[in-house]
């Protein structure tokens, strides 16, 4: 599943992200927000009612807007239970 | 021995609540300005440890990591490692960490632990995260990393003399850390920051209850815009409304002083250059403190609270359909106040294609120094009627002023990203930040600031221009018996004489043309301009005590009138965006750019508006 289609408030692993859809730049300020392989993240909001872009994604203890286009590029996998 | 001050850097991701630790220790002992070669803000305050030595304490751009992707966070880079051109490298650190942050934060930190340098950890805002259910473990953290930690709160003033004391200590023994983390890339030092972080969380509950809720509501995809709209709405109701009275006593404590200084001044040239020339001139423009300050006060709570990034998110699909983010939505706002501070917070917008486009549309914004012209003309042409239960014709007109500015703007950042400022899509990554109640004295400080800037501009620039105006309105003086008035004969007519043909086929005459020279200095000039040209010509006591709208009603057409309005929208009549526009982006070619499309549009909707309103008899 892509970061895109996951439902609203449901947890999730990153598994893979495709670099190479991403901007350079953008993709450096991704992995400076922590968003990487391995992270969980759910998300809090999707936008406003036309397009519902971009979304408000959380990680950890933490709130990042990220635009849809570039979620697409995020490949998600159920989390690990918790220990 | 004689020592050199120490230099002491904060340091730390943004929202990390390093302001307020500076505002904090510093107090109001603030010095703003730029560094050299970049157009980055050096901010720095004046310390004091226990037993009174100083230090010198700036502020850095918050950051994720030093491989910087803004030119703020290159600066950053830039002076902790000693490479920032006028500045020395810091004698010490102050990392700012976000306690309920921590896992994130700590990776930035553990970056800069390995520069070497003696450090100090500020674990700040520890009352939030207890509030979010975390408690923290500071003496775990303080073993982890090898440096202090010290927990504070800094808008309550916690944990800063604890601050200041081990900040003392490293900095006398030259202490670094001692923990040698040899981590090379982020990757690695993410895992060790959540190793660390795990360690030092002595309970946790998940929870962001406040932020939960209000997000909740103000991001929810109908009522989020909905507020924001409605926030914006009372925003400019009370720009407008709230200010009144405060600008009604500036104004006639103006007329008071030009009275006295009538009174007790000989008639002559000396009383002329004081009351018609300064206190007439600077007086005009004064007017517009309380709305400048009422603006910025609504934009700085809510950059306070946490609320402006949600207003960005909000904006960004708006905004992507122009070719811009939800970035460019802050500087834009701000630039309704003063395109300046707008320009200047363009520096957080990454993506280089996506700033330029918005430092040369930030100008079409309405800022409050165009407020006076509309005003005044305003009150003057447009009759004071009803076109609908409570709104009335004159403030329609204003609002659509400003509409027609926006929609410009927007028209030229589309045509601005396919052409110019061509490039691939940009993104809109934000971070955003936990809500939180802003300090009052922080709010104060900011206000303070602002509102200091403008007085010492209207003291300064618009000081000289209107001194220079009236001496080229006054000299040569008109031989007796001519039929020129004062201002047609004098040196400044003769410029505007030479304007005159270019501005004559979209209705403006060689009064305005004198006005919009010295507006060039600041748009709010063209006021007082046109009130120092019609207070000289004014021949006796009855038309010197008639009020500007008056003096105008009787001399211009609506269509010109409504042309003047048109003109203001667009034209470029502020040398100062000018010169920030040279420096935030390093060339010539962008200020030039600017001036030449600003005043092409301006000619443009100044003319089909004349010919529009002529056309229908107006």
């Amino acid at each position: 599943m892509l970061l895109d289609q996951l439902p609203t408030g449901q947890r999730a692993e990153i598994a893979a992200i495709d670099w190479s859809i991403l901007p350079p730049d953008e993709g450096k300020r991704l992995r400076a927000l922590g968003v990487d392989e391995g992270a969980i993240v759910s998300i809090r909001q999707r936008g406003i009612f036309f397009g519902r872009d971009p979304i408000a994604l959380d990680i950890g203890r933490m709130t990042v807007a990220i635009r849809r286009v570039h979620a697409r590029a995020i490949t998600l996998r159920a989390p690990e239970p918790a220990e | 021995m004689t020592r050199h001050q120490p230099l002491i850097a904060l340091v730390g991701n943004p929202n990390a609540g390093k302001s307020a630790l500076f505002n904090a220790l510093t107090g109001a002992r603030q010095k703003i300005a730029n560094y050299p070669g970049v157009t980055v803000e050096r901010k720095s305050g004046r310390f004091a440890f226990a037993d009174g030595r100083p230090a010198e304490l700036i502020d850095l751009p918050g950051s994720y990591s030093l491989d910087p992707t803004s030119p703020d966070e290159a600066v950053t880079r830039d002076v902790v490692v000693g490479r920032q051109a006028g500045e020395r490298q810091p004698d010490a650190l102050v990392i700012v960490l976000d306690s309920a942050n921590l896992d994130q934060h700590l990776v930035f930190a553990l970056e800069l632990l390995q520069l070497g340098l003696p450090t100090v950890i500020a674990l700040n805002m520890v009352d939030l995260a207890e509030r979010d259910g975390l408690t923290l473990d500071a003496t775990r953290l303080a073993a982890d990393l090898g440096v202090p930690v010290i927990p504070t709160v800094a808008v309550r003033r916690r944990g800063l003399t604890e601050l200041a004391a081990a900040l003392d200590a490293v900095i006398l023994a030259k202490q670094v850390p001692h923990a040698p983390l040899g981590e090379p890339d982020m990757r690695a030092r993410r895992r060790r920051a959540e190793h660390i972080a795990t360690a030092a969380i002595v309970s946790q509950t998940q929870s962001r209850r406040w932020t939960d809720r209000a997000d909740a509501l103000l991001l929810h995809p109908f009522a989020g815009p909905l507020i924001l709209f409605a926030l914006l709405f009372v925003i400019f109701q009370a720009v407008f409304s709230w200010a009144t009275p405060f600008a009604d006593a500036l104004e006639a404590g103006a007329g008071a002083l030009g009275e006295f200084a009538t009174a007790v001044i000989p008639e002559g040239f000396f009383r002329s250059l004081v009351v018609d020339g300064a206190i007439a001139g600077v007086g005009s423009v004064v007017v517009f403190l309380p709305q400048i300050v009422i603006l910025f006060f609504f934009i700085l709570m809510m950059e306070a609270t946490g609320y402006m990034a949600r207003a960005a998110f909000i904006m960004d699909r708006l905004m992507a359909s122009v070719g811009l983010s939800g970035r460019s939505f802050i500087p834009l706002l701000s630039s309704f106040a003063c395109a300046i501070p707008g320009i200047m917070a363009t520096r957080s917008i990454s993506d280089e294609k996506d700033r330029l486009t918005t430092i040369l549309i930030a100008p079409l914004m309405t800022c409050s120094a165009r407020l006076p012209v509309y005003t005044v003309i305003i009150a003057a042409f447009i009759p004071e009627i009803a076109v609908g239960p409570g709104i009335g014709l004159q403030g329609l007109v204003l609002f659509g002023l400003y509409v027609f500015g926006i929609i410009g703007a927007m028209v030229v950042a589309l045509v601005l990203r396919s052409t110019v400022a061509k490039g691939g899509a940009s993104g809109f990554l934000m971070e955003m930040p936990k809500y939180q109640m802003p300090r009052l004295a922080d709010l104060a400080l900011g206000l303070w600031q602002r509102a200091w800037l403008f007085l010492r501009r209207a003291g300064t620039i618009i000081f000289a221009v209107t001194i220079g105006l009236w001496l080229l309105l006054s000299y040569p003086q008109v031989p007796p018996g001519s039929s020129m008035s004062q201002s047609e004969y004098s040196a400044a007519g003769r410029i505007a004489g030479v304007l005159e043909p270019v501005v004559a086929p979209i209705g403006f005459s060689r009064d305005i043309a004198l006005a919009l020279i010295p507006a060039m200095a600041a748009r709010e000039v063209a006021v007082s301009a046109l009130a120092t040209t019609y207070a000289i010509d004014a021949t006796d006591e009855d038309e010197q005590a008639q009020a500007l709208g008056e003096r105008l009603a009787g001399r211009w057409s609506l269509p010109t009138a409504l042309a003047f309005l048109a003109w203001f929208v667009f034209a470029p009549q502020c040398i100062s965006t000018i010169a920030v526009t040279r420096r935030e982006t390093n060339s010539w070619k962008w200020p030039m750019f600017m001036v030449g499309y600003l005043f092409g549009l301006a000619w443009i909707a100044a003319g089909i508006t004349f010919w529009t309103a002529t056309a229908f008899g107006l």
